[in-house]
Parts: structure tokens; C-alpha cells; sequence
């Protein structure tokens, strides 16, 4: 008989009933929140007269509106009063209900998916949910982690179980290493690249092989953030000794004797050898290169020393028409150097890349090299209070200011641009985000997804370089 | 939440693969902390051709003509239809409430993402499945002939076509029964609150770690 994949495990470990027609009660360990999509879910366990199931499986915290200019003021510096009024919102739904909160002024606050893994209130077998696709994040630990819907906000608030179906089994596997100055948001651009935006539609997807083993918890956290990019809610990668060395000794983390006996479950938490898959696809490490996005759909990538696509050598019609009007929508020509591809913004931030090690490889680049002069703005959003802590006690934030670029507050800033931190109509940004939808950084904006080494060395050069070529 | 059984409606062809969230209901509108009125703004940055903001009038505001929905042929209409990947991208259930609040019922497609097409259940609207080469049939007869209407039937699970074609669909049993009473899934999770807090309680004691919030 064949074994079970991570996915199967997770899944009958937190079977709560299995019903007559084919879906089943998952029991929720964790839930996160912020401010977007959690204010309809409280005022309907108000209006329905619930109460939450299960408080301390909550954690909330503001992220998708708030500044990330001077905190000094709290939720008053928020000058738009309708971005304000939902982050009161959620601090007054947590302390109705007595969630734990990150608010805006504690020095945890920060992105939701930064701050789980950070706090150890993600770990190892959980399952996790977040009305946010990105929840993929916490796959990285072994986690059976997805983004819900408002609806299913206020359901795992009111009974900590979601209705869920059995979804299939997808491992993607990247064989070898990567190269150096290649990154975990190249692997994962590269993947979704080659299996498109619905690759991984109806399956949970195992990142696995050597170059993903070989990754720092960051790096996983990058690739499996992406997952939904290539249509799959989930996203993991089986538990190691990088996994439980990274959870140690956090705030939320167990200690004592409850650590052994947590640490002698997680290292159950991989595929068997003979486990199946409903669909298996394979990259080589080595031949990745860094990953620049030209379009607007995350499939829409080329290697940095490519160049933008002709439609008219596309013979699906319909195909050729997306490509089309995302070259239109972009400002791009048919077969265009990616290399010279102009660019106004920098981002570097997001959930996808705005944790300790990222901002440590932008700082690689740009160390003792200046911003370049055509750039109206290169800003750099850590993803947490501590993320920013931590950097600056890595005299990051220093690199950063001499060279050019903003040091700002933490928070999802210019990934969504729910807050100030926008893009102009028609300008081109080099962004460490997830998604180059059009108008995702500001109406009429043109993002190019790319890792942070990326993002730094289009920070010097003003347009798009490999980042090889500024690393000895 | 509102019952579906049987739903007949003018239908709206949306010639467009990977439609994504962003571009159901810009992140402008998220801010909101209600459930409705986000029905003018659906699809706001295609049905206008200036930028939108939450609190407008958008009586006033230039219209996009290309845009299918603004097309005075496909006014009324209550039945979209899509390609491939419907729903892609964020998990804003404000997708479904916008969808919703504009008048549509149902939307058919080759396929939809998963957080999307799971949304669409809660809220009363009807996510079909249908063969691409089916869907592309219905997008040259709904072009083809104004006033195509398509009646699409959930006890049956069937799309039946103005020449009385019929096509049969897939909705998995759980989703078909809320959507057919109208229930609250909350509602029917909390009958098994028992199962769960046994399930709760034998999990307290295999797994402590993972009960009780750190400081
Ligand atoms: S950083 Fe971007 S993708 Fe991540 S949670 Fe915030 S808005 Fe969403």
C-alpha cells in the first residue's frame, strides 16, 4: 500500500468527522487576523449571538493599512479615515472578545505572515488559517496553511472546524542547487512560470528536493507564500532540522518537556518514500536563473537576460490576446531586453520577501553603492517591529539610508497600496511582492515581481541587471 | 443566506482568462466594514475609465463602452460568463459580495480558483463548471443572439441553453445542500459541537503544545 504524503498526514490528523457526502470537519489550531477581511465575520457572530470557540487560538494584528511613516502617533497618524476606522475596528473586535492583538503600536506588529512564524504561533503540523491567500506562508513549517474567505473567518471563529474536501496531491521538486545569486523567489517565479497560474488549482502542493531542502526557513516561507500564484490554497515543506531549529525558543514555541514531545511528532511530518502523487513536476537548480516578471499575471516571467514575449508568434488566440493586452497594459514592446526595462519605484517588502535574510541580501548589494538617479523612490518595508529591530542592530537600516533608499515601518505598503504607499499611472516598479495584477500597486502601476538582490542591484542600475554580476 | 434552486437570466460573455480578484473589486473598496454595496464598483477598473473611490457617486463617472457590462445589449444580466482561472489572486470574499450585489447569480466558466469558487457558496451565487469547448459554444451563441438567456438549474445540475440544449454540471453534495435550503454552515457545524469538542479535548492531551498562547 502506498504511503501517505505530508498533506495526507496533516489532513487525518485533524479530522474532526468525516461526513456521508464527501466533505469532512478539519479542526483549525490557528487562526490569524488583521483588519481587511475580519470585521464582517465579528459582526456576524454578534448578529447570530456566538461567541469564538476557542480564544487563544487567535492572533490578530493590523497590517494592510497602516503607515509605514512615523508610528509615533498610533492609529491617529492614519490619515485616511476610512483605513482608520477599520483598524479600530479590529482592535475593538479583539478587545470585545479578548483576542490577542499585536496593536499599531507594539513593537510585534507587523505583517500577519511575518509575525506567526516569528512568534512561534506557527509550528510545525498546525493546521493554520487567515482570511488571506498568502497563508500558504506558513506551509513552510509543515503546516496545513490556507487562505479563507471572510465566511470562513466567522466559521472558524465560531466553531474552530472548517468544511473542507479532500484536495489532490502535487509535489513540485527542484533538483540540485540553486546558483549563487539565485533565491528562493527565483525558484518559485521559475515554477510558476512553467506550470502557469492554475498549476496547482484543487491541489496541495509538497515544494521538495535538494535545492528546496537546502533552504533557509525564509527562503520556504518565500516559495510557499507563492503557491497561491500557481492556484494552489496550499503550500509545504517537510519538516527538518532547519524547521525545528528554527522554532525554538520562541514566545509561542514549547518548552521543557512539551518541546520534546512536539519535536518527536514534527520529525514525523514529511511524504513516506512511497507516498503518491496525483501530479509530480521537476526543475533543475542549476538552471534557474534570476527571475524578472514582464506582465501581468505571476506565470508572465523571463530570465533576467531574456526578453519580453512576441504575441505574434503565439498561435492560441486567446493566449495571444492576454499577451497582448498585458504588454499594452504594461508599456512594454514585443521582444523588449528585460535588461531594458526602465524603472521609477523600488519595493522591497511584503510577505513574500521582507523577513531578516532578505533584507541582509539587498544590503549585499547596495552596500557602498548609490541609488541611481532616475528613480523617484526605493523604499524597504520590513515585515515586523522585530524584523526591524533586528536589522538595525545590523546596522541594515544604515546601508540602506547612505545608499539611497527609505527605511520605513512595517506593514503590507506598496505590495496592495491600501495605504499611502502607491504607484503612480504608467510607472514601472522592481518589487519583491507577490502580485503584478494590473493595478495591484496603485491604478495605471506596472510591477515587476523580483527577488530582493534583484530589486537592490534595479535600485543601483535604475533598470533591470543580474544581480550576479554585482556580486564578487 | 439566499436559497438557490432554479435561476433563468440574461447572460454577460466576459471574453478574459486569469480574472483575477484586484480587478473584481479593487483594494479601495476593501476598507469597507460591511457586507454590501460594493455592487457598483464591481469590475471598477474596467467599467470606468478614471480611478474609483469608496463613497462616490459612480452615476457620474466616465464610462468604459468596450466593457461587456456596459453595453446596453447585456443590462439586467444575472448570468456571467467567464474563462478559464475565475477568481484568481486574493481571497476577498468582497469578490462574491461585489458579483452578488451587482445583480449576478450565477457564473459559468471552465474553472474558477479554489478560495473563490469557495466563497461564491456562501453567499448565494452559483459557480458552474463546464467543459471549455462547452463554454466556448455558449460564448458564440450568447454574442451571437441579444437577449440570450441561460437557465441553470441546481436541483437538476443542469445549464440549459435558449434551443433547449442541456449541459449537466458538478457541485459536490455538502456546498449543493446549503445552497439549495439556504442554510448557515454555521449553523450545521454547531449541531456536531460535541464531536468537536471531543476531538478538542483528546488533542489537549497529545498535543499540549499547541493549546494556550505564548507571551
Ligand atoms: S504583504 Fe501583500 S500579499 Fe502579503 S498579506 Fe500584505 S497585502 Fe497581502
Amino acid at each position: 500500500m502506498a504511503g501517505k504524503t505530508l498533506y495526507d498526514k496533516l489532513w487525518d490528523d485533524h479530522l474532526v468527522k468525516q461526513r456521508d457526502d464527501g466533505s469532512a470537519l478539519i479542526y483549525i489550531d490557528r487562526h490569524l487576523l488583521h483588519e481587511v477581511t475580519s470585521p464582517q465575520a465579528f459582526e456576524g457572530l454578534r448578529l447570530a449571538n456566538r461567541k469564538p470557540w476557542r480564544i487563544d487560538a487567535n492572533l490578530a494584528t493590523p497590517d494592510h493599512n497602516v503607515p509605514t511613516t512615523d508610528r509615533t502617533m498610533g492609529i491617529d497618524g492614519i490619515v485616511d479615515p476610512v483605513s482608520r476606522i477599520q483598524v479600530e475596528t479590529l482592535d475593538s473586535n479583539c478587545d470585545e472578545f479578548g483576542i490577542l492583538e499585536f496593536k499599531i503600536k507594539d513593537q510585534r506588529q507587523g505583517i500577519v505572515h511575518v509575525i506567526g512564524p516569528e512568534q512561534g504561533a506557527t509550528l510545525p503540523g498546525m493546521t493554520i488559517v487567515c482570511g488571506d491567500s498568502h497563508t500558504s506562508t506558513h506551509g513552510a513549517f509543515g503546516c496545513l496553511a490556507h487562505g479563507i474567505g471572510t465566511s470562513e473567518v466567522e466559521h472558524v471563529l465560531a466553531t474552530q472546524c472548517l468544511v473542507q474536501q479532500k484536495i489532490k496531491n502535487m509535489l513540485v521538486k527542484v533538483n540540485g542547487q540553486l546558483g549563487k545569486g539565485v533565491t528562493a523567489k527565483d525558484a518559485v517565479l521559475a515554477i510558476i512560470g512553467k506550470i502557469g497560474t492554475a498549476g496547482g488549482s484543487g491541489h496541495a502542493i509538497e515544494f521538495g528536493g535538494e535545492a528546496i531542502q537546502s533552504l533557509s526557513m525564509e527562503g520556504r516561507m518565500t516559495v510557499c507564500n507563492m503557491a497561491i500564484e500557481a492556484g494552489a490554497r496550499v503550500g509545504m515543506v517537510a519538516v527538518d532540522g532547519t524547521t525545528i531549529d528554527y522554532v525554538k525558543g520562541r514566545p509561542f514555541s514549547p518548552k521543557g518537556e512539551a518541546w520534546n514531545a512536539a519535536v518527536a511528532h514534527w520529525r514525523t511530518l514529511h511524504s513516506d518514500p512511497s507516498a503518491e502523487f496525483d501530479k509530480v513536476v521537476e526543475l533543475e537548480g542549476a538552471d534557474i536563473q534570476p527571475q524578472v516578471s514582464w506582465g501581468t499575471s505571476p506565470e508572465m516571467v523571463a530570465n533576467v537576460a531574456g526578453q519580453v514575449p512576441d504575441p505574434a508568434k503565439e498561435t492560441d488566440l486567446i493566449k495571444r490576446e492576454g499577451l497582448e493586452r498585458a504588454l499594452k497594459y504594461m508599456g512594454l514592446l514585443p521582444n523588449q531586453l528585460i535588461t531594458d526595462i526602465k524603472l521609477d519605484r523600488i519595493f522591497i517588502g511584503s510577505c513574500t520577501n521582507s523577513r531578516i535574510e532578505d533584507l541582509r541580501k539587498a544590503a549585499l548589494v547596495v552596500k557602498g553603492r548609490k541609488v541611481a538617479g532616475s528613480l523617484k523612490q526605493a523604499m524597504v518595508v520590513p515585515g515586523s517591529g522585530l524584523v526591524k529591530l533586528q536589522a538595525e542592530a545590523e546596522g541594515l537600516d544604515k546601508i540602506f539610508l547612505e545608499a539611497g533608499l527609505e527605511w520605513r515601518d512595517p506593514g503590507c505598503s506598496m505590495c496592495l497600496a491600501m495605504n499611502a504607499d502607491k504607484l503612480g499611472q504608467g510607472e514601472h516598479c522592481a518589487s519583491t511582492s507577490n502580485r503584478n495584477f494590473e493595478g495591484r500597486q496603485g491604478f495605471g502601476g506596472r510591477t515587476h515581481l523580483v527577488s530582493p538582490a534583484m530589486a537592490a542591484a534595479a535600485a543601483i542600475a535604475g533598470h533591470f541587471v543580474d544581480v550576479r554580476e554585482m556580486l564578487n | 443566506m439566499r436559497a438557490f434552486t432554479q435561476h433563468k437570466g440574461l447572460v454577460a460573455p466576459m471574453d478574459r482568462s486569469n480574472v483575477d480578484t484586484d480587478l473584481i473589486i479593487p483594494k479601495q473598496f476593501l476598507k469597507s466594514i460591511k457586507r454590501t454595496g460594493f455592487g457598483p464598483n464591481l469590475f471598477d477598473p474596467l467599467r470606468y475609465l478614471d480611478e474609483g473611490q469608496p463613497g462616490q457617486d459612480s452615476s457620474q463617472r466616465p464610462l468604459n463602452t468596450d466593457f461587456v457590462l456596459n453595453q446596453k445589449r447585456y443590462s439586467g444580466a444575472s448570468v456571467l460568463l467567464a474563462r478559464t482561472n475565475f477568481g484568481c489572486g486574493s481571497s476577498r470574499e468582497h469578490a462574491p459580495w461585489a458579483l452578488e450585489d451587482f445583480g449576478f447569480r450565477v457564473i459559468v466558466a471552465p474553472s474558477f480558483a479554489d478560495i473563490f469558487y469557495n466563497n461564491c457558496f456562501k453567499n448565494g451565487l452559483l459557480p458552474v463548471v463546464l467543459d471549455e469547448k462547452i463554454v466556448d459554444q455558449l460564448f458564440i451563441e450568447a454574442e451571437a443572439s441579444e437577449g440570450y438567456e441561460l437557465t441553470v438549474d441546481l436541483e437538476a445540475n443542469t445549464v440549459i441553453t435558449p434551443s433547449g440544449e442541456s449541459f449537466s454540471f458538478d457541485v459536490d453534495g455538502f456546498r449543493r445542500h446549503c445552497l439549495l435550503n439556504g442554510l448557515d454552515d454555521i449553523g450545521v457545524t454547531l449541531e456536531d459541537a460535541d464531536v468537536i469538542q471531543h476531538y478538542e479535548d483528546a488533542r489537549r492531551k497529545t498535543a499540549p503544545w499547541l493549546f494556550g498562547a505564548g507571551q
